[in-house]
């Protein structure tokens, strides 16, 4: 969930009021955000660096907000002012208008062939007339990377580049060149370098190494010059040094470049709807054309308003109210979905404006309209459904095995489901080939390599982490393990296991034979051959030799027993001799 | 020493005593007038206190003097120099002869600074040694016999300080009884019998004797016994409660799971953070599932990538790929959609009431609360007409069964469900709302493609169950619980679960 960081003073002043900190805590909270946290950034320096580097930090109230992942327009401070204030009917939702140039041509931004390859869209609009302060300029720049890190997804999706238009002449050629020919001088840099080396000096970057790697092994890199050949920008990385936006900025051009279309008209619609509001025509934004390669062309910012209709009955009944229609059309009304009633009185038009791309469905309004009467207004009702219960065949069996091999004096352990391949292998003195482990592609470290094919080893470590108790240790898990197997539509298949160790300074094998012998007495077996169940002897490298035995159960090997083999309880870091029982118990359903 | 009575006598003894004196008699003392040593009395004191009210005790500590071994030695043979005086004959004894003695030494010196002997050193034969006196006091062994008498008192505390010095007396602190009649007291005792046995159960026995009274204060001995987890003590009871609710269990013993199932399927999109490798265990070996159902499959990619079914879609390039990878499943739900999915392949809709509490993978940054595996509970309900009021209804009953009555629901997002709702219960000790589900109605999107009917409602919720069961059994670090570094002594030591009290 993305956090929004903003000055409790302003966010007061732009509220009209102001509100207790448990005032504003229970605001959010019926509107669906959350305070996270009241602090400085004095506070917030000190606790990170320590006090004396806080010093002379400022200590003006931040109030961090959570911000659900879907609702990008409320990243900012004005934004967030705006939702609220229609939420409390201090306002009413601005309309958001696209214009054209008062007397000229929109600027254009033509997109050639070769961006194709590496990031083959691009939209664009411009804020005329802008006053920044600090504070709006401060805003400017957060929200940028704040639809960085969420919906752009890290500059993957989308990045964007925004320049003082008054620095640059369009039309604008967004094209992608080898590395080597591109030459630039990068925000804040003082002198030019070619995009190769940018890579190179970036990779130390803090914050932009992170986004080398979208274009980094590309053939050619994307980038975008004005018609007098100036660079504004090598998206996803950096923009231009010449076209940086300032506090005194009149004009910004907004360029977003993409590899989702779709994303990138969103993230361009954001940023001109929460910023237009400073614009000497407030709500107003000035289009901009964009050519494609085949000779279309279409006008940014798109800020589409899009109608629904439905019904109150369709919102009274999969929320559980009865309001009339006029009131289920203020509701929405609340929640910036401007909403009139129809003739007929039960329908509802609804406007979904620009800034709510996270309307996509009626669910979504009905949810607006449920969020704007209080979901803890909502009358808590039961559902008729009428249903038995059934538990789960497998485990049912387990939970009563459970109950009894605790009653036989063993003490459930639970270990974990990934492990490393020497834990189901080597220390298990078996070959990693045998085991049909399924294999993890990305773990961060070597203890989740594998899915675990054998509960034992979880339990040797158990013992191993529990040296200083008493003996004897007895120990059992009952719990699945996952092994490959091409039957299945994914390729693996869990499977039931019993495991069961005793640790001692004697094996005890007859101890844990006797607990196998439990067990199958427990599922109405009788030891002896057919129907019954018994064992033989058996070679298994993890035990000791001459000490294992392979367990049948109706005609089936469902196991074995026996006392390990010395090297495996080295391995583990034991000491003493250990015996072990695993079981299959899928066959006992 | 004198030698110690058999217990029995002396306890009759220490009544006859106690009853003679008015007040109460001293430990100490009694074993000094009956000449026995003091253990002896701690020990009748001890057994007349566990026949009850026979006498009473207050235990008191008094200093007290003692003869060293040395002393107890002079107290009986006289002192060194008193001793070197009686071995020497008329005619005077060569030194050298003398000093051969156990007692020589100190003898000699002490006998000549208080002029017993004097000493020839010209003497033909060498240096000899001659009495001077005939009769001595030995106030030294007089002295010390005092002591051994217990009449230490008659000493002066100088004449106590030298002989202390001399390490012939020692100063010693005695812990002793200040021993007074009890409520019950008579000085007849019967012996008491510490255990009914089945000899006295035959012959009635038991009748006459008297027993031992037991030391409740002390624990008993621990069962051998074997205990189950306190993560699955918690499981049996949610799942009991499900159960009671009249919700049926899903088959969640598959841990691995396509992207399809795990995402796709539920409208999560391709782009989404949590499929980041940052996010979810991918598996390079099975690396692809390699099954689907066809034309949902269809249905699903049409969804994501045009819209449909009243949904505008997410409008992106959506890729069989992305949905064939493996993957360790990021929650239950997974299990839910293909039950879903199921139920939808019904030839007519029943409403269903679903459950499932299981492992789910996430390759997260791990902390004190966080490992990349933990159980997810999971509660499903499909039916006509469900509304929210019916889910908030619902999540009512079921926290009310874990003893959680102040409930309330904030607005949240989740890819596959609107409305979404975080569950908050009011915390009694923290004195705020604290987090505790997350719950929400399916989407559209996700259910009209498997082919439910347009009017099925499909309600869920969800909540981890290392969580409660943190806060249940007081464990901060969640290493402390789940995993092999568990402590077993904190298996062994917890509580029955019961969610509700």
């Amino acid at each position: 969930m993305p956090t929004v960081s903003v000055k409790r003073d302003l966010l007061f002043h732009a509220l009209g009021r102001t509100y207790t900190d448990e005032e504003f805590d229970e605001l959010c909270f019926e509107f669906g955000l959350e305070l996270d946290e009241i602090t400085s950034e004095k506070d917030i320096i000190s606790r990170e660096q320590g006090d004396t580097k806080a010093e002379g930090a400022s200590d003006v109230i931040l109030y961090k907000i959570d911000v659900p992942a879907n609702r990008y327009d409320l990243l900012c401070l004005e934004g967030l002012v705006r939702g609220l204030q229609v939420f409390k009917q201090k306002m009413e939702a601005p309309r958001y208008r696209r214009v054209s140039p008062a007397s000229s041509e929109p600027q254009r931004l033509v997109i050639t062939e070769e961006t194709t390859a590496v990031r083959p869209h691009a939209v664009a609009a411009v804020l005329r007339n802008i006053t920044f302060t600090q504070e709006r300029y401060d805003s400017f720049i957060e929200l940028q990377e704040k639809l960085h890190q969420n919906v752009c997804r890290k500059r993957t999706l989308v990045a964007i580049g925004t320049h003082d238009l008054d620095t640059i002449s369009g039309p604008f050629t967004y094209t992608a060149k080898p590395p080597g020919d591109i030459r630039f001088k990068p925000l804040n840099q003082a002198k030019e370098y070619t995009a190769q080396e940018l890579m190179s000096l970036y990779k130390t970057d803090s914050h932009l190494r992170h986004y080398l790697h979208i274009i980094e092994d590309e053939a050619v890199y994307p980038v975008i010059y004005d018609s007098n050949g100036i660079v504004l920008s090598m998206p996803p990385i950096i923009n231009g040094d010449h076209s940086k936006i300032s506090l005194n900025t009149k004009n910004v051009f907004i360029e977003c470049t993409a590899t989702d279309l779709t994303k990138a008209k969103i993230v361009l619609d954001m940023m001109v709807t929460m910023f237009c509001e400073y614009c000497e025509e407030p709500f107003t934004v000035e289009e901009a054309e964009v050519v494609y390669p085949d000779g279309r062309t279409c006008q940014y910012p798109e800020l589409a308003y899009r109608k629904e209709t439905l019904s109150a009955d369709f919102i009274n009944r999969k929320v559980g109210i009865s309001e009339s229609t006029e009131h289920i059309a203020q509701l929405l009304t609340k929640m910036c979905l401007r909403s009139e009633v129809m003739s007929d009185g039960e329908q509802i038009e609804v406007e979904i404006p620009p800034t709510r791309s996270d309307v996509i469905h009626a669910c979504d309004i009905m949810e607006d309209a449920a969020m704007a009467y209080g979901f803890n207004n909502i009358p808590r009702t039961t559902p008729r459904t009428y249903t038995i219960a059934n538990q789960l065949p497998l485990n049912k069996l387990s939970e009563l095995l459970r109950q009894d091999l605790a009653a036989a004096g063993f003490t459930e352990a639970l270990t974990f489901a990934l492990c490393s391949q020497e834990d189901i292998a080597d220390k298990l003195l078996k070959n990693i080939s045998e085991t049909r482990a399924c294999r993890i592609s990305n773990p961060k470290t070597a203890e989740f390599q594998v899915a675990r094919t054998t509960l034992l080893s979880g339990l040797l470590k158990t013992v191993a982490a529990n040296r200083k108790m008493p003996l004897p240790l007895r120990l059992f898990e009952i719990s699945d393990v996952v092994l490959k197997d091409e039957s299945k539509d994914v390729g693996a298949r869990n499977n039931r296991r019993l495991c069961a160790v005793y640790y001692n300074k004697s094996p005890g094998f007859e101890v844990i034979h006797g607990l196998m012998d439990r067990v199958m007495q427990l599922l109405e077996i009788k030891p002896g051959q057919g129907n019954g169940y018994h064992i033989q002897a058996a070679d298994d490298s993890t035990f000791f030799p001459g000490r294992c035995a392979e367990i049948f159960a109706c005609g089936k090997s469902i196991g074995r027993l026996g006392v390990l083999h010395p090297d495996v309880i080295n391995r583990f870091e034991l000491t003493m001799p250990c015996s072990a029982l695993d079981i299959d118990i899928e066959h006992f359903l | 020493c004198i030698p110690v009575l058999s217990t029995y006598p002396i306890l009759k003894t220490l009544l006859r005593r106690v009853e003679k004196v008015d007040g109460g008699l001293d430990s100490q003392d009694v074993a000094t007038s009956l000449g026995v040593d003091h253990q002896a009395i701690v020990g009748a004191v001890k057994s007349l206190l566990a026949l009850g009210d026979v006498i009473s005790a207050d235990q008191r500590s008094s200093k007290h003097w003692e003869l060293t071994g040395e002393g107890c030695e002079i107290a009986e043979q006289g002192s060194h120099e008193a001793r070197v005086v009686s071995s020497i004959p008329e005619e005077g004894m060569p030194q050298s002869q003398l000093m051969k003695l156990a007692f020589g030494k100190v003898g000699f010196s002490k006998a000549m600074s208080n002029k017993w002997i004097r000493l020839d050193k010209g003497h033909e034969g060498g240096p000899r040694i001659f009495k001077t006196v005939e009769h001595l006091e030995d106030l030294v062994r007089d002295k010390l016999l005092l002591v051994q008498k217990g009449q230490a008192s008659q000493l002066e505390e100088k004449e106590k300080n030298e002989l202390k010095k001399r390490k012939l007396l020692s100063e010693v602190t005695v812990k002793s009884y200040w021993i007074t009649k009890g409520s019950c007291f008579s000085t007849t005792i019967t012996k008491q019998e510490t255990e009914l046995t089945p000899e006295m159960i035959a012959s009635g026995s038991w009748k006459e004797k008297k027993f031992k009274p037991y030391n409740f204060e002390a624990l008993g001995v621990a069962p051998d016994c074997g205990h189950l987890h306190p993560l699955m003590k918690v499981r049996t009871q949610f799942r009991q409660i499900f159960l009671e609710m009249g919700f049926t269990e899903m088959p969640t013993n598959n841990f691995i799971e396509s992207s399809f199932w795990n995402f796709d399927s539920l409208f999560q999109p391709q782009q989404h953070p949590a499929r980041d490798q940052h996010d979810t265990f991918f598996l390079s070996d099975p690396a692809q599932a390699h099954e689907f159902p066809q034309d949902y499959l269809e249905r699903v990619r049409k969804v994501h990538s045009e819209g449909g079914f009243g949904s505008q879609g997410y409008k992106y390039d959506w890729k069989i790929e992305e949905a064939q990878k493996n993957i360790l499943r990021t929650h239950t739900t997974a299990v839910s959609a293909r039950m879903l999915y199921k139920l939808a392949q019904q030839e007519k809709f029943t409403p269903v009431k679903y459950f499932s509490i299981d492992r789910v993978f996430r390759n997260e940054t791990l902390d004190a609360t966080h490992l990349a595996e933990f159980h997810q509970i999971e509660g499903v309900v499909a039916d006509y007409g469900l509304t929210l009021g019916d889910l908030m209804g619902i999540l009512h009953q079921f926290f009310n069964k874990l003893g959680i009555t102040k409930l309330r629901f904030k607005p949240a997002y989740n890819p596959y469900t609107e409305p979404s709702m975080e569950v908050f219960s009011y915390h009694e000790g923290l004195k705020k709302w604290v987090e505790v589900g997350n719950s929400g109605m399916f989407r559209p999107e996700m259910l009209l493609p498997m082919g439910l009917p347009e009017g099925v409602t499909v309600i869920a919720w969800g909540l981890s169950l290392e969580r409660p069961t943190m806060i249940k059994y007081g464990i901060n670090n969640i290493r402390e619980l789940v995993g092999h570094k568990v402590n077993l002594q904190m298996v062994y030591d917890s509580p029955v679960c019961r969610l509700d009290s």
